[in-house]
């Protein structure tokens, strides 16, 4: 496994920036991962849109659930994918493509998906790429959260944390 | 984790976990003495239920103050995340009944705390839980009980009550070999002395009683996982791999991941069986970690004094202390605790069980009790006190025969600990 080292500055600066993720893999059913992250970034703000082709046309979490990243209407700032590491390539490809007309920046692989062919080529296509982390617990970790229940942040600070709702 | 810089174990100790108040500016974390959280709404009370968010419920399972502990010790240990509980003997029950299934099989080192022997040997077995001790000193020992329905080691690595120090790496390797983590009670070294995950244990647990807290004031306990374990190998820890009935079928290894472990110890083992640590005490026992690097120093420093002092007095038959030149655990000792190997050790006494009686009546500084990592210097005469139901070649065994003296040297002027002891051994 390779030695994935984010800098929490840059965690920091993607969770700042984004502002819609497309969530491909969300899933319809409240106690799998996914859904648990898609609610917890709900919570804080950010505009989630599902892509799952089983639940397209349905909603999830009160959002409109699309087949592909093709066929979302607006903006992505961050592609989030939830799907095992080898079925990360067509997403990333679909990504590159769609990457000036959606104003894609970030593909971000969740926690145990790693695929380092993708995350090349997303990268020389200028995207950036996290992979096997999990949005919301590094939201979490970085913004005072994570702590709550027992988890090392590796923030050590004498300032006021500044809470983000 | 990160980039991020490395601070050193002092640094730590006293910032670790403890960021000011964030609506206060509060500098010390409050003790926040209250049992449960007002909800913002139905769903944040939902989410919270359901574990879809962070955030606090009740004091049974999560607690501000008992969070910067948790995650204090979790960075001193180099762990991804802590759970604490009221005591070493529930962060124990913890370890287990995250793990372990009825009919489930652990091997543990046969040099533990006497109450841990109980613990696992009697009272484990009610449960279903089926133990089998060996002597540490022989890694091998480990290997060669392991059996197909196996899911653990237990060690302590510096071992209760006699200066006995295990080669952890070897160790690690054997549980690694197997597939199963390595649980280790640090209580005696304390993670300033001892950094047992470096050497690839997976799980640690500690009596945060002793030596964190540091002044006998505040019971608890802490569980401590290193992120580090697969529970997907071999199908051999469907409790974390498996939906769980008591989360309405949630994986835990699956939703969270590297500290899925102490989140499913605290989501259900503190959730169903209640060992909750007060937010007191956590207090207390943060107080306490702030000072421990400089208080563990100055234990050692006193513990070499007196052990050397013993092992030159004319009524003492022997010391038991990896940092004397005749301990035959020195060289791991140097190893694995290069800033000394704590200051809880046993010695014998010239005349046996009498004699022993006489040194614990005989002493004035030194308080007779059953603690130990206090900052007053304690000591207990096994043999009459705790190992007394046992027959003398059970004490024997268990490193409790009827001359045995077990110490935790405290941080008094060292001159007066040795003139206490020298005055109650010719009495």
């Amino acid at each position: 496994m390779p030695d994935l080292n984010y800098s929490d500055d840059l965690i920091q600066g993607i969770l700042n920036d984004t502002r819609t993720i497309a969530m491909v893999g969300a899933s319809a059913k409240w106690v799998r991962p996914s859904n648990f992250a898609m609610k917890y970034l709900l919570g804080k703000s950010y505009q989630v849109v599902p892509v799952n082709p089983g639940s397209a046309g349905s909603e999830i979490l009160d959002q409109m659930t699309y087949a592909s990243l093709t066929d979302i209407p607006g903006p992505i700032d961050m592609v989030d994918i939830f799907q095992a590491s080898e079925r990360v390539m067509p997403v990333v490809d679909e990504a590159i493509t769609l990457k000036d007309e959606k104003g894609i920046k970030v593909v971000w692989m969740q926690l145990g998906v790693i695929n380092e062919e993708a995350a090349k080529k997303a990268e020389a296509a200028g995207l950036t790429v996290i992979m096997d982390r999990c949005p919301k617990i590094e939201y979490g970790r970085l913004f005072s959260e994570l702590g709550w229940c027992g988890v090392n942040t590796g923030v050590i600070s004498s300032k006021r944390p500044a809470m983000r709702r | 984790m990160s980039d991020e810089r490395k601070y050193g174990p002092e640094t730590l100790a006293i910032h670790a976990g403890a960021k000011p108040d964030p609506v206060t500016g509060s500098r010390n974390m409050p003790i926040h003495q209250t049992t449960s959280y007002v909800f913002e709404s139905a769903d944040h009370a939902a989410d919270l239920f359901n574990l879809q968010t962070f955030g606090f419920l009740y004091s049974r399972l999560t607690n501000p103050t008992v969070a910067a502990l948790e995650e204090k010790v979790a960075t001193l240990e180099n762990g991804r995340a802590a759970v604490c509980c009221g005591s070493g003997h529930a962060a124990q029950f913890l370890a287990f009944f995250t793990l372990l299934s009825p009919g489930d099989h652990f091997v543990a080192s046969r040099n533990l705390y006497g109450g841990s022997l109980t613990q696992f040997g009697v009272s484990f077995k009610r449960l279903g839980w089926d133990c089998t001790f060996v002597d540490p000193t022989d890694p091998a020992n480990f290997k060669e009980a392991i059996k197909e329905n196996t899911k653990a080691l237990f060690i302590e690595p510096l071992a209760n009550p006699g200066g006995i120090v295990l080669d952890l790496e070897a160790i690690a390797a054997v549980a690694k070999d197997a597939g199963i983590p390595l649980i280790a009670d640090n209580t005696m070294a304390t993670p300033y002395l001892c950094q047992p995950m470096e050497w690839g244990v997976d799980i640690i647990t500690h009596s945060t009683t002793k030596f964190l807290s540091g002044h006998g004031t505040s019971m608890g306990g802490a569980l401590i996982e290193s992120g580090k374990f697969d529970w997907t190998q071999g199908g051999r820890f469907p409790t974390m791999t498996e939906p769980d009935d008591a989360y309405h079928g949630l994986t835990f290894y699956e939703t969270f991941g590297d500290f899925g472990y102490t989140m499913k110890a605290r989501t259900v083992g503190l959730r169903d069986f209640g060992p909750a640590m007060s937010p007191t005490n956590a207090f207390y026992t943060i107080t306490g970690i702030e000072t421990l690097p400089i208080r563990m120093d100055r234990h050692v420093e006193n513990a070499q004094k007196v052990a050397e002092f013993l092992d030159q007095h004319p009524a003492v038959a022997w010391v038991s202390y990896a940092g004397l030149k005749n301990s035959p655990y020195r060289d791991l000792a140097q190893k694995y605790l290069p800033k000394g190997p704590g200051s809880v050790f046993t010695f014998g006494v010239k005349g046996g069980y009498e004699a022993g009686v006489k040194v614990v009546e005989g002493v004035n500084l030194f308080s007779h009790l059953a603690n130990i990592g206090d900052t007053r210097s304690l000591v207990i005469h096994p043999a009459s006190t705790t190992h007394r139901q046992l027959s003398e070649e059970q004490q024997v065994e268990a490193g409790a025969g009827p001359d045995v003296i077990r110490l935790s040297v405290g941080l008094e002027t060292a001159d007066d600990l040795l003139r206490d002891l020298d005055e109650a051994l010719s009495k």
